[in-house]
């Protein structure tokens, strides 16, 4: 399983899926977050296994 | 869609930007970032080599990663932070500055990092200062845009900065933009540029060179170049209006990319081309306390609310 982590919520997903994808089906904007996985960015066509951690981290600061 | 190659040598990408078409891999995105802020910086004539830079960091992505850039780039750039107090039961400047610190320490040694702290300056925080004000967390953030605004001039007065550069990007710039056209506020429209000129007594000239990028693209910045910025968002910041005209806008973009790109840099060219012609910022006087300039007369917004 792939573990999830965007803010403090975390997810356990089957994986075997782009990040692009992952996006989508959270209802995360790419625009508005990056993906991390193993501390490196990774861009949002790269395909996941069915192990490991992917995070993705708000790019909005404002106020 | 397959995995972007990097354009520039064919490694695997870390980012692909849509409005340029443009896939990097982590060397050349960085590489990237940094001569294009160059171009930037002296298109817009915001510094030269010799100018002395004050750059007003907040423990940020946008502000750490501009001092960084300027550093590597060989201006002669110190940062500034301003400790606002904010709290808010998870002790978020607290947690800023140290962000900053460690920064300084460890990726800028040969800078000079300028602290500065409300509370024990004016006795009060800015939360503080918001509270006594109508409207209370509502005008939270604009009382914390005045009082920064008003600290950075004066610190960059008083210690001989001849610029003051902020980390604002174009998402930042974009929200403002957008605002500013929803009420037509024509004269705030007329003064919105990546370069404010000293052109009144007492104002420091000020600079925006992040301000061609995204947002995605200087978090994707600080995230390569390990920067150990605060990711945590201010806890007042739920519920702006700058937050919510970015999701608007970003929401635009995702379904047609460019749209960011093209609004702001549109807008920069229309205005060059008078598109508000009979609309000028009017003659500023000078406050009685500080020095600064203001626009009421008398003192100025900052010395009244402190």
């Amino acid at each position: 399983m792939v573990r999830v982590i965007f803010k403090d919520t975390e997810w356990q997903i089957p994986g075997n899926i782009t990040v692009r994808e992952l996006m989508t089906s959270l209802g995360l904007n790419p625009q508005s977050v990056l993906a991390v996985r193993d501390g490196r960015l990774v861009n949002n066509e790269t395909r996941l296994g069915t192990e490991g951690e992917i995070r993705f981290i708000s790019v909005v600061s404002g106020g | 869609m397959g995995v972007h190659r990097c354009r520039r040598c064919e490694a695997d990408s870390v980012i692909y930007m849509r409005q340029h078409r443009l896939a990097l891999c982590e060397a050349h995105f960085m590489e990237w970032v940094e001569q294009m802020t160059l171009g930037f910086i002296k298109k817009h004539r915001m510094f030269a080599p010799e100018d002395r830079i004050l750059v007003a960091v907040s423990g940020g992505k946008d502000s750490l990663g501009l001092w960084s850039i300027l550093l590597k780039l060989g201006y002669q750039a110190d940062g500034l932070y301003i400790d606002l107090g904010i709290d808010a039961g998870c002790r978020y400047s607290e947690r800023s500055g140290e962000h900053v610190r460690k920064f300084a320490r460890q990726a800028a040694p040969g800078a000079k990092l300028h602290l500065l702290d409300l509370a024990a300056l004016y006795g009060k925080t800015v939360p503080e200062m918001a509270g006594r004000r109508k409207g209370g967390r509502k005008k939270l953030c604009s009382v914390c845009g005045l009082v920064k605004r008003h600290e950075m001039n004066r610190a960059a007065r008083e210690l001989g900065y001849s610029v003051v550069a902020t980390g604002h990007n174009l998402d930042d710039e974009a929200a403002v933009l957008f605002g500013n056209v929803l009420h037509w506020e024509a004269e705030y429209l007329v003064r919105q540029s990546p370069v404010l000129p000293a052109d009144a007594p007492g104002l420091v000239k000020r600079a925006k060179p992040l301000a061609r990028f995204y947002e995605r693209e200087t978090a994707a910045y600080a995230i390569v170049g390990n920067i150990d910025y605060i990711v945590d968002e201010c806890p007042f910041s739920p519920g702006a209006t700058s937050i919510r005209l970015k999701e608007v806008l970003n929401s635009m973009e995702n379904s047609s990319p460019g749209t960011k790109l093209n609004f702001y840099f549109s807008f920069l060219r229309a205005r060059d081309n008078s598109l508000f012609p009979g609309y000028e910022r009017p003659d500023l006087d000078v406050c009685g306390k500080c020095g600064q300039a203001t626009r009421a007369g008398g003192l100025c917004a900052f010395c009244r609310l402190v």
